[in-house]
């Protein structure tokens, strides 16, 4: 594995955490534990995987990204800024009124964001009706999406499960943010979704099981799913709500609420000290 | 006596023609194809045409992932389940982002018929027209409905085409020209004014032969599209008749009624009273008994024009 490669994504991953501190900071509002325990999948997918170009954002032969838990705009708008798709000054416009960064992603306002999310269980369902386009006219792009593990417990996301295996997208690959909380605790207590794993095979996808924060398993998962042939891939990324800012991480209380100044200021300073493995 | 169509089944017809016309049409349904006529499509299509099952939120969210990539999708279902199970999804995902897919459901109202109460909506167009950036048209016979799913077809964003079971004599000629937004006016009239939509334009008419025997000249005008709706024509003309009475195979809170309301409180107060579903649900019968049952008929259109003459 190309170290340097590794490195650059890891970069990556703490510009975007530190960018995500920073507007949820300005903006007094938002979700900062689930779009940081994302940062890492983000930074692989924009990075290295996805076929996008930021100049060109309705490319018709583009890669696709769904972000079906919505509330984690913040670490889209933070990749997207960081790729190119828009300047960077604007994160700090996040839910203010008149802004393009609404709450939750509007892909009317945003380029770079293919579906308006935020109601939970839906992104699937589109991320198929994508997939289905692309084999509908022979085209090669392929369509990821990011799910939560709260979010799995909306029957609707296995509507779209049973629907992508029928339908053999095997130009599907999900990511499941399996940080193991959600809004009211735990998700084993609240309504536990587990096993998901078992779940997610018995509903016909490819399955691998990876530790979201490292850039290796997330690059060999998804080199991975770019070979299955004939179902759609499930990569359930066992991940660290807040991740990268201690005080947050693992910690329920910090799924929607943002920063204040000084604590925005020291979780600035522990994303930056954190050196690379 | 012209053969009855079902809106249903003018609308399974079109989407052939429309398919093959444009290869970018492709067709969903949630496991009632045979019913919705969308199978017309399938058999012709198959490749673009898509069963999810009975999993109607599934049905718009995919939709809409079509319609991202250029495709134009019409989704058919009952109307129950169109926009009381996936209202939300529709709302968010399809309406919000005004994203184009157009979806024609089925059997609304209580001409359903027998299933009942569980299937027969009396709310969707309710619904419908509360949600922003969608349009609502509710087609009155056989060639209004292949107009108008043509013209859903050519119009960029999201649609909601209200179609039916039972089979409807023609209101309109074959040169029919349809005009999404402007309402048809069927008859002029002075005493009154009768507004009517889908079955009900029918019954309209019928109402307006009777009342004429009475001595009662009575309007006539078939508002096909709920929104945006035309409210010129209903203005003008309830200028020119000073009372009103609107009728829909659909609840009378929420539909026509109450649009025609909105327009006349803000602009025109006049008499005015709503024949439809008063505020109940349906039940198991024949459609045409049910009809009667629920006062959805010209003789209660009548009753209703001669209380409001009274009000002026």
């Amino acid at each position: 594995m190309d170290r340097q490669k590794i490195i650059l994504l890891e970069e990556k991953a703490k510009e975007i955490r530190k960018d995500i501190i920073t507007m949820l900071r300005e903006a007094g509002s938002g979700h900062p534990g689930g779009s940081l325990s994302a940062a890492d999948i983000f930074s692989v997918l924009y990075f290295h995987e996805m076929k996008i170009d930021s100049q060109n954002p309705h490319w018709p032969e583009r890669d696709r990204f769904v972000l079906s838990k919505g509330h984690a705009a913040p670490v889209l708008y933070a990749t997207l800024a960081e790729k190119g798709f828009f300047p960077k000054e604007d994160l700090l416009t996040l839910r203010k009124i008149g802004s393009k960064l609404q709450g939750h992603p509007d892909m009317r306002k945003v380029p770079g964001v293919e579906i308006s999310t935020g109601s939970l269980g839906q992104g699937l369902s589109v991320a198929n009706g994508m997939a289905l386009a692309a084999k509908l006219d022979g085209a090669s792009y392929r369509v990821y999406a990011l799910l939560g593990d709260g979010e799995c417990q909306e029957g609707q996301i296995w509507e779209a499960a049973m629907f992508a295996a029928h339908y053999k997208l095997d130009n599907v690959a999900a990511f499941l943010d399996h940080n193991g909380l959600q809004i009211d605790g735990r998700t084993t207590d609240v309504m536990s979704p587990e096993p998901l794993d078992e779940k997610w095979r018995a509903f016909g996808w490819d399955v691998q099981v990876i530790d979201g924060h490292s850039i290796p398993d997330i690059l060999s998962a998804l080199e991975h799913a770019g070979r299955v042939k004939g179902k759609p891939s499930m990569i359930i990324a066992n991940t660290i709500k807040g991740k990268g800012v201690s005080f947050m991480e693992d910690v329920a209380g910090w799924h929607g609420m943002a920063p204040k100044a000084e604590e925005a200021e020291r979780a600035l300073a522990e994303i930056d000290q954190r050196r690379s493995e | 006596m012209t053969a009855k169509i079902a809106t249903r089944e003018a609308y399974g017809k079109t989407l052939v023609k429309l398919g093959e016309k444009n290869d970018q049409i492709v067709v969903l349904d949630a496991d009632l194809s045979k019913s919705t006529k969308t199978a017309d499509f399938a058999k012709v299509f198959p490749k673009r045409f898509i069963n999810v099952g009975i999993a109607e939120q599934n049905l718009m969210g995919t939709a809409a992932g079509l319609a991202t990539t250029g495709k134009i999708p019409f989704v058919s279902t009952f109307a129950m389940f169109a926009t009381g199970r996936a209202f939300e999804q529709i709302r968010n995902t399809i309406a919000y982002p005004k994203l184009n897919v157009k979806i024609a459901a089925t059997h609304a109202g209580l001409t359903v018929g027998e299933d009942g109460a569980s299937h027969q909506t009396v709310e969707d167009i309710s619904l419908m027209r509360s949600i922003p950036n969608m349009t609502v048209i509710v087609p009155s016979d056989a060639v209004e409905t292949e107009a108008a799913v043509i013209a859903a077809a050519e119009m960029t964003g999201p649609v909601y085409i209200r179609l039916g079971r039972l089979g409807v004599p023609a209101v309109n000629q074959d040169d029919y020209h349809f005009q999404w937004g402007k309402a048809v006016v069927l008859r002029e009239g002075t005493d009154v004014l009768l507004i009517g939509t889908g079955i009900m334009v029918d019954a309209c008419l019928q109402a307006a032969e009777s009342l004429h025997s009475e001595g009662i000249s009575a309007g006539v005008i078939n508002i096909h599209t709920i929104k945006p709706i035309d409210r010129e024509t209903i203005v003008k003309m309830v200028k020119t008749t000073g009372a009103v009475v609107t009728a829909e195979e659909h609840s009378v809170i929420g539909g026509l009624g109450s649009a025609v309301a909105e327009v006349l409180g803000e602009e025109y107060p006049a008499p005015m009273k709503r024949v439809g579903v008063q505020d109940t649900f349906g039940e198991s019968g024949n459609p045409l008994d049910l009809l009667n049952k629920y006062g959805l008929n010209a003789q209660s259109i009548v009753l209703a024009a001669q209380e409001v003459i009274k009000r002026k």
